[in-house]
């Protein structure tokens, strides 16, 4: 294509020099990000410095929810072999598989590690198993279709999100009893707590928004409503959140309207928007958090946002329907 | 089936939660058919897409299961019975007759005039999840009959913008036998109007090998003489519209009643948690889930969401919260009903019987206000006069 006006020259020339010294400033980076795709039974690897793609790491069928443990190994949560792959980010094999019942989504862990909660969608219920060992400690009931599974960062507190019941269960980890039931917006789906614990903020996915939960009294502060220019709030269906380690800013998945929202996190406020793939799924941070990673359920890649400049910098294709992101660096 | 060997007696089948001390329990009756012909083993068996797959109450049945942990921590109680009826003056005595013992809501799995018979009986809101007829949403409407399977009309709308999107803008129509026939064809051509698409020709057809009834008969020669991109076959019964797909005289697909169906649901549907649904239903019913059951089952998720949003609610709070009541269907949105017509905002999807191949509203297409009513009359269309 020819360049025949100065003007639109002068701006790629100027998006080519950002987009250099974005890459310069990530050529530092060392590590990987690793995405899970549901029809691939693999991760995909992406080279954090050159964003290129290294390779595949064969796992369990149907991989989704995917964490990185206190000790920095990858556990994939798989719906189909309903097991947990624990794997080996520095050989990329698979250390062990951990049986984790019927149909798992997603999971936590106790910030020892040593308990997995893990939502079992089929059989409405969390199940805490013991990592060590794979054996199942307690069933807990819960709404239809759990989904999330946040711990609190003491561990005695478990929220999960029941997407049929519009509901975040409080659960006491030590008597797996349920505290609360919280009513939040409609489908509620991923978590995260703020960084002095106070606050749980609940993605809602039918609701285009965050419910933002008092994690003191178990009370409803506020209802953080999405608004995307374009797109009607029924398009606006809020996934995956992440929040700073500082816990200033958080950001948001919006599923459907194709953006990432940045927060505002004391403000409630969206300070910007992000356009990213289709249906924006889930989201994670790199280490200096400069590098927002964004996997795109619908159109299966990653784009890969200048946190600073809030602008997508590249798109990397990943498996089909990707779901899960972690960054190993 | 089953239903019909309890000759006129109530089939209860409560699923009542343990009430808390100070709810009120939100109770609802189903009415069916007795003897109900679309349950007859062999129609069962045929499977024939957008017909019954089996009775209405699984379908609610299974909804108010998996709500069990909702109610309870809302402090809300549901109790839920079935009853057959005969005839068009039993449906009214039943729906009365559940009017009487308490009733907030009457769910219908009527013919359409037994489902009209039975909203004027009673001063309770009728949610109905077997009508399908455009009449009970337009010119026959009543102000507190509400609609959760989509109508013939959104089927047909759905139908026709998946042709848009693919731009197979000439039909072929064949239209079988049936009254019910007649006015499904006319509802087809209103839809292929709207959306802009051209009917080069309309046919009758029969079932039959009498060699003198060829011309009616025999696909091939049904599907001669003209050119096409698509034949859009309207019939009700689905004997002859199963028979058609690969018959044709041209090489083009069959659209309407069988080859590609314009359904609210279907069990191989893969987004918006839809295969939990459709495992849930399996287990409980062992059957696929349908579309019909999926407005039964959407029915059962409506009455949970008036019982848990309002625990102490009264039959007058919740009939009067059900027109603003949003539900969450499993097809990515919730859904409300329209105003003026108290038919259920919904997507729909388009399928071979095999998978889901589109979903309506396409993408692209806009309203000016949600394009979910883009399937169906519209606001500015709408016939009903009377005020909700």
């Amino acid at each position: 294509m020819k360049l025949s006006s100065p003007s639109i020259g002068t701006l790629a020339l100027a998006a080519l020099t950002a987009l250099t010294a974005f890459i310069a400033t990530s050529a530092n980076a060392q590590g990987s990000v690793y995405v899970s795709s549901e029809k691939d039974d693999a991760l995909t690897q992406i080279d954090l410095a050159t964003l290129a793609i290294k390779g595949t790491v064969p796992t369990c069928k149907r991989g989704r929810h995917l964490q990185l443990t206190p000790d920095r190994k990858l556990m994939l949560a798989c719906s189909d072999s309903g097991v947990a792959d624990v794997i080996d980010p520095s050989t990329g094999k698979s250390l062990r598989r951990i049986p984790l019942g019927d149909a798992p989504e997603a999971f936590d862990l106790s910030p020892d590690g040593n308990t997995i909660y893990v939502s079992s969608e089929d059989d409405a219920a969390v199940v805490f198993i013991d990592t060590a060992t794979g054996n199942k400690l307690k069933e807990v009931k819960v709404g239809q279709e759990p989904e999330g599974v946040k711990v609190s960062a003491d561990g005695k507190r478990l929220y999960v999100t029941s997407e049929v019941a519009s509901l975040v269960h409080v659960i006491d980890t030590a008597s797996g009893k349920v505290v609360k039931n919280i009513k939040v917006g409609k489908r509620p789906r991923r978590m995260a707590i703020t960084a002095d614990g106070k606050e749980l903020w609940v993605t809602c996915e039918l609701d285009a928004g965050v419910t933002i939960v008092s994690t003191a009294d178990n009370t409803v502060l506020a209802n953080l409503k999405f608004e995307v220019k374009g797109a009607r709030a029924k398009d606006i269906t809020p996934v995956g959140i992440q929040m700073t380690r500082d816990g200033k800013r958080a950001f948001v998945a919006l599923g459907a309207a194709n953006h990432v929202a940045f927060v505002d996190v004391a403000a409630r406020k969206v300070t910007d928007l992000v356009l990213v793939g289709k249906r924006a799924w889930n989201v994670a941070l790199d280490k200096s958090e400069k590098r927002l990673f964004v996997v795109n359920g619908l159109s299966d890649d990653l784009t890969v946002v200048d946190v600073a400049g809030a602008k997508p910098m590249k798109t990397v294709p990943v498996g089909r329907v990707p779901y899960g992101v972690v960054v190993v660096e | 089936m089953k239903h019909a060997l309890f000759a006129l007696a109530l089939l209860v089948a409560s699923v009542c939660a343990v009430a808390p001390a100070g709810a009120a329990t939100l109770k609802a009756t189903l009415i069916s058919p007795e003897g109900d012909p679309r349950l007859e083993r062999t129609r069962l068996e045929r499977a024939y897409l957008g017909h019954a797959g089996g009775p209405a109450a699984d379908g609610v049945q299974v909804a108010l299961a998996e709500g069990g942990f909702e109610l309870e921590a809302a402090g809300a109680d549901v109790a839920f019975t079935s009853a057959t009826a005969r005839s068009l003056d039993a449906a009214r005595a039943a729906a009365l007759a559940a009017e009487k013992a308490g009733a907030a809501l009457i769910l219908t799995d009527l013919p359409a005039d037994w489902t009209l018979a039975v909203a004027d009986a009673v001063k309770l809101p009728v949610l109905n999840i077997g009508a399908p007829e455009d009449s009970l949403r337009q010119q026959d409407c009543r102000p507190r009959l509400y609609h959760l399977l989509p109508s013939e009309r959104m089927r047909a709308d759905a139908l026709a913008q998946s042709l848009v999107s693919r731009k197979w803008s000439k039909l072929l129509l064949l239209v079988g036998p049936s009254a019910r026939d007649q006015q499904r064809a006319a509802t087809a051509q209103a839809s292929l109007k709207r959306y802009g698409l051209q009917v080069v020709a309309t046919k009758p057809f029969k079932l039959s090998t009498d060699p003198r009834e060829r011309d009616l008969a025999n696909p091939l020669l049904l599907t001669a003489g003209n050119n096409y991109d698509a034949v859009w076959v309207v019939d009700s019964d689905g004997e002859f519209a199963r028979g058609l797909p690969y018959r044709t005289v041209l090489p083009r697909p069959v659209v309407g009643d069988a080859g590609l169906v314009a359904l609210a649901w279907h069990a191989q549907f893969e987004r918006y948690g839809a295969p939990q649904v459709s495992r849930r239903f399996f287990k409980a019913a062992k059957r696929p889930m349908t579309d019909r059951d999926w407005a039964a089952w959407l029915a059962g998720k409506t009455l949970l969401a008036l019982a848990t949003a309002n625990p102490k609610g009264t039959n007058a709070t919740w009939a009067q919260a059900l027109a603003k009541t949003a539900v969450d269907g499993s097809k990515g949105i919730y859904m409300g009903f329209r105003a003026w017509d108290g038919q259920l905002r919904q997507t729909l999807l388009v399928t071979d019987g095999q998978g889901v191949v589109a979903q309506a509203p396409i993408e692209g297409l806009l309203h000016p206000t949600d394009v979910l009513d883009t399937l169906g009359a519209d606001a500015a269309e709408k016939l009903c006069k009377a005020t909700r």
